[in-house]
């Protein structure tokens, strides 16, 4: 009985985690989302660039990212980050002082860009070839038809693959505090750790925990909304079903 | 069916084809295609699948780039000239239809009248709802292409390219992905733009149609045009064996 007390008491012991929580709030959920969104903005404009380089018809271009893409998808995350957040540490010194984010941001990011790549790139290459044809068969050069056609489409199909990359970078945000942080740079992990340690007990952790479920598990069901309108079509399009409809439309 | 108004030709042109070739490695698609299209006058393209039909068409507007020959429309030769500019003059619909399943029948045709033409969104509306009207179609303007039958995307991809006032018209097997009822509907729109004046090749198994509307008809076996000429004589009193069996074997 005493153990199931003591266990009880290291995850569950309210007054702990009520101390934590306003610097959870104030300083550990701002970080958290400021380091999960720079590194998804950066991870998307990567993937974008590496997913059309790596359709293209040259090889200076799919080669160099089929290169990046197995460099930053085959290494661990921490070891991302501590490359380049301890290794260019001394550069970033000169440019913009001793703050880790913008490093931990990069590797976020650079490692985010190779997976969102592959998804884009499978999402463009999975819309139909008549698109570009038709597309083009119109005048459109092949940038423009790409851009104001197929690759529209094929991310909207990849979608759920995208969101499902950005709940890992929310996750993988807390591998920054390798790099240091000062107490006010501390995300939802580190301050969670930090009064763990203090305390005793993880109930300070475990509240870190239930902020990240806070702001995954949403993100999670976005996914499913996401996958099953895209299954099902648009509600529009269930409502207004043609009466005249004859034959089911090849798309 | 019947169409309430009709298009306006803007003047046709005389498209020419001289001693295309065209090999994907080993595999000579074209091997010297001689096709003359005189202005205002339509041809439609017979013969069994293999035989490089759909490659003509594709090479004519440099889908595909044909390896030696020449593509003369009104006597110029357009393979000097960009591929896009090209195929601003030169419109094409498909077997599959490809309308672009992300946008409403009206931005389907909109698009390339906006981005490519430079007209505002009411001069493009306007053009295109006028476009919707010819083939009966306007009620569906803000529906998307998978709401409708395949009739009626079909219709709209006609629409989509006429819209453009190109000064002639490849037909790629356009009725052979629809069910046969929908059929009629569209071989009476081809022939509504053939009495209208339009240079247009058409590509099709119809043989009917080839009788009754072309001004020429071309059978096409083994990379070459083997026989050409008026619908009576083609389809009455074929001379090359070739033609012969294979009249024998589709009518």
């Amino acid at each position: 009985m005493d153990t199931l007390t003591q266990i009880w008491d290291t995850f569950f012991d309210w007054p702990s985690m009520r101390e934590a929580l306003p610097e959870m709030l104030t300083v550990g959920l701002p970080n958290t989302l400021i380091l999960a969104l720079a590194s998804a903005i950066l991870g998307t404009l990567i993937g974008l660039l590496l997913a059309v380089a790596g359709i293209s018809q040259t090889r200076w271009l799919r080669w160099p990212a089929r290169v990046y893409t197995d460099v930053f998808r085959g290494l661990p995350v921490v070891v991302t980050i501590l490359l380049i957040g301890v290794g260019l540490a001394p550069l970033a010194l000169e440019l913009w002082g001793t703050n880790p984010y913008p490093l931990g941001i990069l590797a976020l990011g650079l490692v985010a860009g190779a997976y969102i790549g592959e998804i884009f790139r499978s999402g463009i290459q999975s819309v139909d070839r008549g698109q570009l044809e038709a597309t083009r068969a119109l005048g459109f050069s092949y940038f423009t038809a790409m851009r104001l056609v197929v690759i529209p489409q094929g991310i909207r199909r990849v979608l759920p693959a995208l969101v499902n990359q950005f709940i890992a970078l929310v996750k993988d945000s807390s591998l920054v505090y390798f790099l240091g942080l000062l107490a006010s740079q501390r995300e939802l992990f580190r301050i969670g750790q930090d009064y763990a340690a203090n305390t005793g007990n993880e109930s300070a952790l475990l509240l870190a925990g239930l902020f990240y479920l806070v702001l995954t598990v949403p993100l999670t069901h976005l996914v499913n909304f996401i996958d099953n309108r895209l299954r099902s079509g648009r509600p529009e399009a269930v409502q207004e079903a043609d009466p005249e409809l004859s034959e089911v439309a090849p798309r | 069916m019947s169409t309430t108004t009709s298009w306006k030709t803007a003047d046709p042109v005389h498209l020419e084809v001289r001693d295309l070739h065209l090999a994907f490695g080993a595999n000579k698609v074209l091997r010297g295609v001689d096709l003359d299209i005189p202005s205002g006058q339509s041809v439609c393209v017979i013969g069994p699948s293999g035989s490089g039909k759909s490659t003509l068409l594709r090479t004519v507007n440099r889908l595909i780039e044909p390896d030696s020959g020449e593509v003369l429309l009104d006597g110029e030769n357009t393979l000097t000239w960009n591929p896009d500019q090209l195929r601003r003059r030169v419109g094409m619909v498909f077997q599959q239809f490809n309308l672009f399943p992300h946008k409403t029948v009206l931005q389907n045709i909109t698009l390339a009248l906006r981005k490519l033409k430079g007209l505002s969104a009411d001069e493009a509306n306007e053009v295109a709802l006028g476009q919707l009207d010819i083939v009966g179609l306007r009620d569906k303007a803000g529906r998307r292409p998978g709401n409708l039958s395949g009739g009626q995307q079909q219709r709209v991809a006609i629409a989509r390219a006429l819209a453009m006032s190109p000064r002639a018209m490849l037909f790629d097997e356009v009725t052979s992905a629809l069910d046969p009822e929908l059929v009629k509907g569209i071989l009476a729109l081809l022939a509504d733009l053939a009495a209208q004046g339009m240079t247009m090749v058409v590509v099709t198994h119809e043989m009917g149609f080839a009788r009754r509307v072309a001004g020429k008809v071309a059978f096409m076996d083994g990379g070459v045009v083997v026989e050409a000429g008026p619908p009576e004589q083609i389809f009455d009193s074929p001379t090359s064996p070739r033609l012969q069996q294979f009249l024998s074997q589709v009518l």
